[in-house]
C-alpha cells in the first residue's frame, strides 16, 4: 500500500484555491462583526446591547477552555487566571500606552482608530503573556496522567489573584506616567481596588471587536477540532496509552492545547478589562470565575464548540433574566452540574456539533466526518 | 550491521523486574523482515510484558533492543511508534468515542509534517495531506474488511471489528514491525480463520514483520516460522514450530509435570 508521503504530491491544491478556502470564513468573519457593530448594536438598545458584549466574551473563554477540558479531556480550573493575565497586560499597555502617546487615559480615536488599534495591541500582547503563563504551568503538570493539573491550575489561579492584590496603586497623574518607565509601571496595576481608570473601547454601541475575535476564536476550534492535530488531542483524551502507542506526542499534544486555550483566555480578558461596565479587581477573576467557565463546558458538551456557545449564551442571559433569585444562582448551578454528571457526563451535545444531533443529520448531511 | 542486513526488530538479553519479581529475563529475539515470529507461554508468563518493553512503555532494567539496525531504547512509546514498531492492545483499546476512520486518522497523521500553524492556516500542504490521510485511511479499512463501519463510533463496533480496527490503526502509523497481541483471543473458528489469513497477507501488502502473542496453539504453529516460549518470564524454548511443539520443557509448562498439578490459569498482567 503507497505510503502517505507518496499520496501526497496528487492531493495537492491550487495556491490560489487554498487560499480563497482558508481565507473566505475570516472576510465573513469581518463582515459578521462589522454588521453587528452598524446593523444589531443600534437596533438592540443599551440593556441588551450589553448583555451581547458579556455573551461574547463567555463565548472566548469559554470556547478557549473547551480546547483543554473538552477536547483533551484534562481538568483545568484556573482559567480566569489566565483571563487576569491578559486582561491586566491589556488593560495596562492601553491605559499606560494611551496616556505616554497621546497625553490622556480617555478613549483616544473612532471606530478602527488608533485607540481601538491600541486596545487590540493590548489584548493580543495580553494574549501573549497568557500563553507564557500556560507554558510555563503546562509543562510540568501535563507530563504527569490524572487530576495533577487540576491541581496546578487551582494554585496558579490564585496565586495571580494574590499577585495582583500585592500591586500598587495605579498611577493616575500624566506627569508621573511620562516620567516613569513602563517597567516602574508594570507594579502599579491597582491591588485590591482593581485596575480601574482603562478606557471603556467596548460598549453597547461599539462590539466590533468582541465579535471579531468571537469569530476567529470559533474558527480556530472548529480547525482545531477537525485537523490531524485536534484529532490527537481527541485520542489523548479517549485513550492516552493508545494514541501513544500510535506516535502521538502525548505531552507536546497536550501542552499545545492548553498554550493555545491560554492565549485566548488572555485575549477575553483584555476584551473584558476595556468593556463598559465592568471591573477589572483580582477578586472578579478569581476561582468563582473559573468555575463559571467550567461549567459552561460541562453543560454544552465537553468537546462540542456549538454546544459550548449556546450554553455560554444561556448561562449569561438566564442570570440576567432571574436577577431577583441572584442568591441563588451557585445553588442552581451546583444542582444542574450534579444532575448532568448522572443523567449527561457528556455534557448536552457530547462531542457533536449543532449540526450533528439527531433531527438535523438530515438537514444538514454531511459525508464523511 | 547495516540496515538492509539487519533483522526487522532485535532484542538482546533483555530483563526487567517489578520490585523482587523478574518479570522477563534475559530474552533474545530476532524478527527477520517480513517474518513471522510468535511468542507464547502460560498465562502470567510474561508475554505482554515483553511487549510493553518493546514499544517503550517499560524501560528495560538491561539488554538492548535495535529496529532495522537503530537501538530505540530508552525512547518514549511515541518515538518508538515513528521508529516503525506498531501495536495492538490485548485489551482493546480504542478511541471509543471517535468514529472508526477517524480511528486510523489519528493514527495516519503521524507520518504527515503539517503542525498546528499549518493546520490553523490550513495551507496547501496541510490540506494535501488530510486528504491522502483519508484516502489511505480508507483503504486501510478496506483492507481490513471494516470499510462499511467508516462512520460508526468505534466503541459501538463488534468485537471482532474492534480488534481488526486496532490492526487498521497500527498499520496506518506505517510500521517495520506489527506486535499483535492475542488477535483470535474470544474468536469463533470462521472468524479465526479469516484473521488467520489476513495476518498472512498483512506482511506482503504492507511489507511488515510481525511478532504474534497467541495462546491459540493451532494458529501458532501454523503460521509461525519461529517460536519463542516464554515460562515465568524465563525462554524455556525457541525454534521453529515443530522443534518447539515437542519440547518437554514446553510440554511441561504447559501441562505440568505428571505426578504434579496444573496451575490454575489467571488473566495476563497487562498495564493499566
Amino acid at each position: 500500500m503507497k505510503t502517505l508521503a507518496e499520496r501526497i504530491a496528487a492531493h495537492r491544491p491550487g495556491l490560489l484555491r487554498a487560499i480563497g478556502g482558508s481565507a473566505w470564513p475570516i472576510a465573513l468573519g469581518f463582515l459578521f462583526a462589522y454588521l453587528m457593530q452598524t446593523v444589531l448594536a443600534p437596533a438592540v438598545g443599551d440593556f441588551y446591547g450589553k448583555m451581547m458584549l458579556d455573551v461574547g466574551i463567555a463565548i472566548v473563554l469559554g470556547v478557549s477552555l473547551n480546547i483543554v477540558n473538552g477536547y483533551g479531556g484534562q481538568f483545568s480550573i484556573g482559567h480566569a487566571g489566565f483571563m487576569a493575565v491578559g486582561g491586566y497586560v491589556a488593560a495596562a499597555i492601553v491605559f499606560y500606552g494611551s496616556i505616554k502617546l497621546w497625553g490622556s487615559k480617555d478613549i483616544h480615536g473612532g471606530f478602527l482608530g488608533p485607540g481601538e488599534l491600541l486596545l487590540v495591541t493590548g489584548c493580543l500582547v495580553g494574549g501573549g503573556f497568557a500563553a507564557l503563563a500556560g507554558l510555563v504551568v503546562g509543562l510540568p503538570s501535563l507530563r504527569l496522567r490524572g487530576d495533577y493539573l487540576a491541581i496546578v491550575t487551582l494554585g496558579f489561579g490564585e496565586i495571580v489573584r494574590v499577585l495582583l492584590q500585592q500591586t500598587d496603586d495605579v498611577v493616575m497623574d500624566p506627569r508621573k506616567v511620562e516620567a516613569a518607565s513602563p517597567i516602574d509601571l508594570a507594579d502599579n496595576l491597582g491591588g485590591a481596588l482593581g485596575f480601574f481608570g482603562a478606557p471603556r473601547y467596548l460598549d453597547p454601541k461599539n462590539p466590533f471587536w468582541i465579535w471579531l475575535f468571537v469569530v476567529v476564536v470559533l474558527l480556530v476550534a472548529y480547525r482545531l477540532k477537525t485537523s490531524s492535530r485536534g484529532r490527537q488531542l481527541l485520542a489523548v483524551r479517549e485513550n492516552e496509552v493508545a494514541a501513544e502507542a500510535v506516535g502521538v506526542p502525548t505531552t507536546r499534544v497536550k501542552v499545545s492545547a492548553f498554550v493555545l486555550s491560554a492565549f485566548f483566555a488572555g485575549i477575553g480578558g483584555g476584551l473584558y478589562a476595556h468593556e463598559l461596565g465592568n471591573s477589572l479587581r483580582p477578586t472578579d477573576l478569581g476561582f468563582q470565575k473559573s468555575i463559571d467557565l467550567v461549567i459552561i463546558v460541562v453543560l454544552g458538551g465537553m468537546g462540542s464548540i456549538t454546544g459550548v456557545v449556546v450554553a455560554a449564551t444561556a448561562l449569561t442571559i438566564l442570570p440576567e433574566v432571574f436577577r431577583e433569585f441572584s442568591e441563588y444562582r451557585m445553588i442552581c448551578y451546583a444542582l444542574a452540574l450534579v444532575l448532568m454528571m448522572i443523567l449527561r457526563p457528556q455534557g448536552l451535545f457530547g462531542l457533536r456539533e449543532l449540526w450533528e444531533l439527531a433531527p438535523w443529520r438530515k438537514v444538514f448531511r454531511r459525508g464523511g466526518r | 550491521m547495516t540496515a538492509a542486513t539487519a533483522p526487522a526488530l532485535e532484542a538482546d538479553r533483555l530483563s526487567i523486574a517489578f520490585g523482587g519479581l523478574k518479570a522477563v529475563a534475559e530474552l533474545s529475539l530476532r524478527v527477520p523482515a517480513r517474518g513471522l515470529y510468535g511468542l507464547i507461554g502460560p498465562n502470567g508468563a510474561g508475554k505482554t510484558t515483553v511487549f510493553n518493553l518493546l514499544t517503550g512503555v517499560y524501560r528495560p532494567d538491561s539488554g538492548e533492543i535495535r529496529l532495522a539496525g537503530t537501538t530505540v531504547n530508552g525512547l518514549r512509546p511515541n518515538q518508538i511508534a515513528r521508529a516503525g514498531l506498531a501495536r495492538t492492545f490485548q485489551n482493546i483499546r480504542l478511541f471509543g468515542e471517535l468514529n472508526v476512520l477517524d480511528n486510523v486518522r489519528v493514527a495516519a497523521a503521524v507520518r504527515a509534517r503539517s503542525g498546528l500553524f499549518r493546520s490553523l492556516l490550513r495551507t496547501p500542504l496541510y490540506l494535501a495531506e488530510e486528504a491522502a490521510i483519508v484516502e489511505r485511511s480508507h483503504e486501510l479499512l478496506d483492507v481490513l474488511g471494516i470499510a462499511h463501519r467508516a462512520g460508526e463510533q468505534a466503541k459501538s463496533l463488534p468485537y471482532g471489528d474492534q480488534r481488526r480496527l486496532e490492526i487498521a490503526r497500527a498499520l496506518a502509523t506505517e510500521p517495520k514491525v506489527l506486535l499483535l497481541d492475542e488477535p483470535v483471543a474470544g474468536m469463533n473458528t470462521p472468524e479465526k480463520k479469516a484473521m488467520r489469513s489476513l495476518i498472512q497477507s498483512l506482511r506482503e501488502r504492507f511489507d511488515v514483520a510481525i511478532l504474534l502473542i497467541e495462546h491459540d496453539m493451532g494458529l501458532v504453529m501454523d503460521i509461525c516460522e519461529h517460536i519463542t516460549v516464554l515460562d515465568h518470564g524465563v525462554t524455556i524454548a525457541t525454534g521453529e514450530p515443530a522443534a518447539v511443539q515437542n519440547d518437554p520443557a514446553v510440554i511441561e509448562a504447559y501441562l505440568g509435570v505428571p505426578e504434579g498439578q496444573a496451575a490454575i490459569p489467571d488473566d495476563d498482567a497487562e498495564v493499566t
